[in-house]
């Protein structure tokens, strides 16, 4: 993406303005503001969404943190209470908790499935039709998906229970017991999105060009050998931002859990997005909710960095 | 590109042995296989548990085909049955009204995707087409946003909505997505920066204006990323469920995610209306899936560059 940016941030001012032709004063001055009006006018219904729905609400929501808020009447602004309060605030950390754990087994998995399908695709199933299927579930709403694992993942005639019984197994209350709440949760979003993640990795892979596997071959590296010093460096910048991009929508998880576990049983699936939601439309406290939003924002921005920092995702080896 | 990778390996494995190069792809197959099958058997099971009826399913729970076949459950769904018919067929005999949430599910998705493609495309040509003062600053600061989570403007957007008294009704489930998101403006202006512009240029000289070069010129050259945004946006509007569930509650504009949340937690104590659940997202899931059949090749092709944003 960096690299995209600063090629093409120099061209587009070099051409445009060809019928500029006269060299009076007043015509450098329009040189300078260049085609603002017109600028103006093609940017005008995005400059209004940008303000209205980015801008303010960002600027607002920090406000609001500050603030204790519950819709009737004015914010009172208190400070840092918010701020405060969360530190000693148990479901506060409980909902961080359970958040991190599944966004662990989330990534986790999803990213080494999706690698191995990836690599399946590329060197093995070329088909566009098998991308396609692959791709399926995440083309499907949250929603519906979550549904249809709640029905499968029934526990008295759920068809994963019956196979589990089938093999002489217990049955599990996937979604109704505490132990086993986030992990179903994080399942069910590892099969609606390995897909999707793959076929991004699937077109870093692409990017790697054949010679360098053609040196390796001809070195006499082995597949095993070849997949960890050749295929995963050159990758690694995808991989980063794959990892970037997936880590920052695992965080905000809250369809899933709220058409399925709704938090529970107790606070077991309690996730940082439901804990606001509840908060703001709950209990009408709209001040701790954009705190706790404010943290989770602040949260989002620490771990991109981290990962563009520590794993390097704007440089690539291939220079 | 990537045939030549496999010449290469089998040329460099034909002195040593032949069989065990077979039997590594026989194995990369069978993985690609399970995961189709892991990924498609469950739509299966969709299909075949809205084809059941209610009674029959805890009785035949591990038979792969549909219990009792019958088409109760889609007609319940459809409200083709009435309150009685369904409540012994094991429904909750409360009105689905689903027809109601398509059409609020169509003209949600609909009007979000035109407006947000449209404007964007205006604002990427001004990124990309015109000079002016402060450009490069502006797009930086849209792009900005999108590191910004939709929780975080959630909130004061549905705060907003409220004070303009918006709450419930299209206009407010739409704006927020109606104008641009800096996701649209990038991936367009990425696209008008790689087309040629020759032709603009010559209908510049010949006097043409920005309007209608925009119009007659960049935006049908650009139909083809138009129309992969478009419906690339249309799937994920169609998904969209917190924003609709935060302002749009009330049935008149109730989509169809939302719809479905209410339909499952009304669900009669005991025994839940599988079959009625299973016939609904099957039903609210297919324009996606027909979309998907028609345009597949295009999605799956975009998916490698407009993914990572």
């Amino acid at each position: 993406m960096m690299t995209t940016l600063t090629k093409q941030q120099q061209d587009p001012a070099a051409r445009p303005g060809l019928p500029t032709a006269g060299k009076t004063a007043r015509k450098g001055r329009l040189r300078r503001l260049g085609d603002l009006k017109m600028a103006l006018f093609f940017i005008f219904p995005a400059m209004i969404g940008f303000v209205l729905f980015y801008l303010v609400p960002t600027i607002r929501g920090v406000y609001l943190s500050f603030t204790e808020y519950s819709i009737l009447g004015d914010p009172t602004w208190i400070g840092v209470k918010n701020y405060t309060a969360m530190l000693g605030d148990e479901l506060f950390w409980n909902a961080m908790g359970v958040t991190v754990q599944y966004v662990g087994l989330n990534i986790g998995f999803q990213t080494v499935i999706a690698l191995g399908l990836a690599l399946l695709m590329h060197r093995v199933a070329k088909s566009t039709f098998i991308r396609g299927a692959l791709l399926l579930p995440f083309l499907v709403a949250n929603v519906i998906v979550a549904l249809l694992w709640f029905w499968m993942l029934d526990y008295q005639i759920g068809i994963v229970n019956e196979i589990i019984n089938w093999m002489g197994l217990p049955r599990i209350a996937f979604f109704g017991s505490e132990q086993w709440a986030i992990p179903t949760i994080a399942a069910v979003n590892v099969w609606r999105h390995m897909g999707y993640t793959a076929l991004l990795l699937f077109a870093g892979l692409q990017s790697i060009p054949n010679h360098v596997y053609e040196v390796a071959s001809l070195d006499g590296a082995s597949p095993t050998r070849t997949f960890w010093s050749i295929t995963m460096p050159l990758l690694r910048p995808v991989m980063v931002l794959v990892l970037v991009v997936t880590v920052i929508g695992s965080f905000q998880v809250f369809d899933t859990v709220a058409v399925t576990t709704g938090g529970g049983p107790i606070n077991a699936s309690r996730v940082i997005q439901m804990y606001i939601y509840q908060k703001a439309f709950g209990e009408s406290d709209f001040g701790y909710a954009s705190a706790l939003s404010v943290i989770l924002f602040l949260i989002l921005a620490l771990v991109a960095f981290v990962q563009m920092k520590f794993l390097k995702g704007n440089e690539s080896d291939l220079d | 590109m990537s045939t030549s990778t496999l010449t290469r390996k089998s040329v460099s494995n034909i002195p040593v042995k032949k069989k065990p190069v077979n039997w590594r792809r026989v194995g990369a197959w069978a993985l690609v296989a399970v995961a189709v099958a892991v990924t498609v058997a469950p739509f299966l099971w969709m299909l075949r548990t809205a084809l059941s009826t209610n009674a029959s399913l805890a009785s035949n729970a591990g038979n792969l085909l549909p219990a009792d076949f019958n088409l109760g459950a889609f007609k319940r769904v459809l409200g083709m049955q009435s309150p009685e018919e369904a409540i012994a067929e094991g429904g909750s005999g409360a009105a689905i009204n689903f027809w109601l949430y398509l059409r609020n599910s169509v003209i949600f998705a609909s009007v979000t995707t035109a407006g947000q493609v449209f404007f964007s495309a205006m604002a990427a040509y001004a990124f990309s087409r015109l000079r002016w003062p402060g450009r490069n600053a502006v797009f930086g600061l849209f792009l900005a946003t999108m590191m910004v989570p939709p929780i975080f403007t959630a909130l004061p957007n549905f705060l907003m909505i409220k004070n303009l008294g918006l709450l419930n009704t299209f206009a407010g489930m739409t704006l927020p997505f109606l104008f641009m998101t800096p996701f649209a403006i990038f991936f367009l202006r990425q696209f008008f920066l790689s087309m040629s512009r020759e032709v603009e240029e010559a209908a510049m000289l010949d006097g043409a204006k920005h309007l209608r070069i925009f119009f007659q010129i960049v935006l049908p050259n650009a139909a083809a990323p138009l129309a992969t945004l478009a419906l690339l946006t249309f799937i994920g509007q169609w998904n969209e469920y917190f924003w609709p569930l935060l302002v749009g509650q009330d049935e008149n504009v109730r989509v169809l995610t939302v719809g479905l949340g209410v339909f499952k937690s009304q669900s009669p104590q005991g025994a839940p209306d599988w079959t009625g659940l299973m016939a609904a997202t099957l039903v609210a899931a297919l324009p996606v899936l027909l979309l998907f059949i028609a345009f597949g090749k295009k999605v799956v092709n975009s998916i490698g560059f407009s993914g990572i944003k």
